[in-house]
């Protein structure tokens, strides 16, 4: 009876049970992170990883779309994980940040997200077509899904792809983005990301908003709002290129 | 007032989001283009403006630090939402596809961030 009364408790007050469980967590991992790699592994880097674990797990338990928010219970880290948090405190870690590398920002920005887009739509598309797809349609939607996961499935819809393709070019979207968020702190040092200038163009070549908030939470947050500015952009200018003049070349070359 | 910080950096996320979608609806794509970026130069803006008729307090500025802070927890939670199964689940060509494309992402950063860095030298 306790039990009961104190799981209803924790499922009508979501986000403040959200607000305990994502502090446990984040504790267990700079712990882990002190005691385990003796600071190597940055802490926020191990709750990242965790929470995807535990995103997998939410998932195949319950068979859900929002991993671990799918368990009632934990409803509450599907609110405090949403967009509306997230770009809340994006937005938030701007203050403060140099006005002026923002605005030197301009064209090499502007570059990257064009570079990123086509490059991981390029990408894509080759491993789409070397997987036996010919379909333009498809190869463009699975090539868009590259992207970012939303590309992909407002590029499939455009075009009229099937289902069972846009549900790839989901997966494909969704593996980018969570490589992003945990490979960034590992491949930082060799890629020279440890500056504005160079996290500005990592956000517009990454492209997704989810990776590259994780992955520049786990190298280093002073970097997050130049990584953020160009990384917002990227996938409006995707939905833009790829059903137009990414599909054309596609129909062109196959 | 703490609450004038968060009224500020919800009213730049408001407009931001906002213009991101005219922005969209004018370049003829369902997404939302720049909002959270517009949003930001917004109040990078509207923050350094220093008239005597606006200027942030140290305490509306908590109302923003605090939210600022709590960036690395929402992004845990936010990673704890992901539909990794999904994704785990898309078979090879799906995981394939991500991966190549990140790779090759990482390896184009330094190339362009030489390229940045040889115009601002050339500028001065």
């Amino acid at each position: 009876m306790i039990l009961d009364s104190l799981q209803g408790v924790l499922a009508a007050n979501a986000l403040i049970t959200a607000f305990m469980f994502v502090g446990a967590l984040v504790w267990v991992s700079y712990l882990m992170s002190a005691k385990l790699t003796r600071g190597h592994v940055h802490g926020s880097a191990i709750a990242i990883a965790l929470g995807l674990v535990l995103a997998w797990y939410g998932g195949l338990r319950t068979g859900g779309s929002t991993g671990l928010a799918d368990i009632p219970l934990l409803a509450g880290v599907g609110v405090m994980g949403g967009a509306m948090f997230r770009d809340f405190a994006i937005v938030a870690t701007a203050f403060g940040a140099d006005l002026g590398a923002l605005k030197r920002a301009g064209v090499v920005g502007a570059i990257s997200i064009v570079i990123g887009v086509v490059l991981s739509f390029v990408i894509g598309g080759i491993v789409a077509v070397s997987f036996g797809y010919t379909d333009p349609i498809a190869v463009t939607t699975i090539g868009a899904g590259a992207a970012t996961y939303i590309v992909g499935p407002v590029t499939g819809t455009a075009l009229g792809a099937g289902s069972d393709v846009i549900a790839l070019s989901v997966a494909a979207g969704l593996t980018k983005s969570v490589l992003v968020m945990i490979g960034t702190p590992f491949v930082a040092p060799r890629i020279g990301l440890d500056n504005p200038h160079s996290a500005l163009i990592y956000g517009g070549l990454m492209g997704t908003t989810s990776g590259v908030a994780g992955g520049l939470a786990a190298t280093d947050p002073k970097l997050v709002p130049y990584g953020a500015m160009t990384a917002t952009f990227y996938t409006g200018v995707g939905c833009l290129l790829a059903p137009s003049i990414l599909y054309l070349g596609v129909r062109a070359l196959l | 007032m703490v609450i004038y910080g968060v009224a500020l950096l919800s009213f730049c996320m408001l407009v931001g989001v906002f213009v991101g979608d005219l922005l969209g609806d004018i370049l003829g794509v369902q997404a939302n283009v720049g909002g959270v970026g517009i949003a930001m130069i917004l109040l990078l803006v509207l923050s350094n403006l220093g008239s005597r008729e606006f200027t942030l307090t140290p305490i509306t500025e908590k109302g923003i630090g605090f939210w600022s802070a709590m960036y690395i927890p929402i992004v845990v939670a936010m990673a704890a939402r992901q539909n990794v199964a999904s994704a785990l689940s898309g078979g090879w060509m799906a995981i394939i596809a991500g991966v190549a494309a990140v790779a090759a992402s990482f390896a184009m950063i330094p190339m362009l961030a030489r390229l940045g860095q040889t115009r601002q030298h050339d500028d001065s």
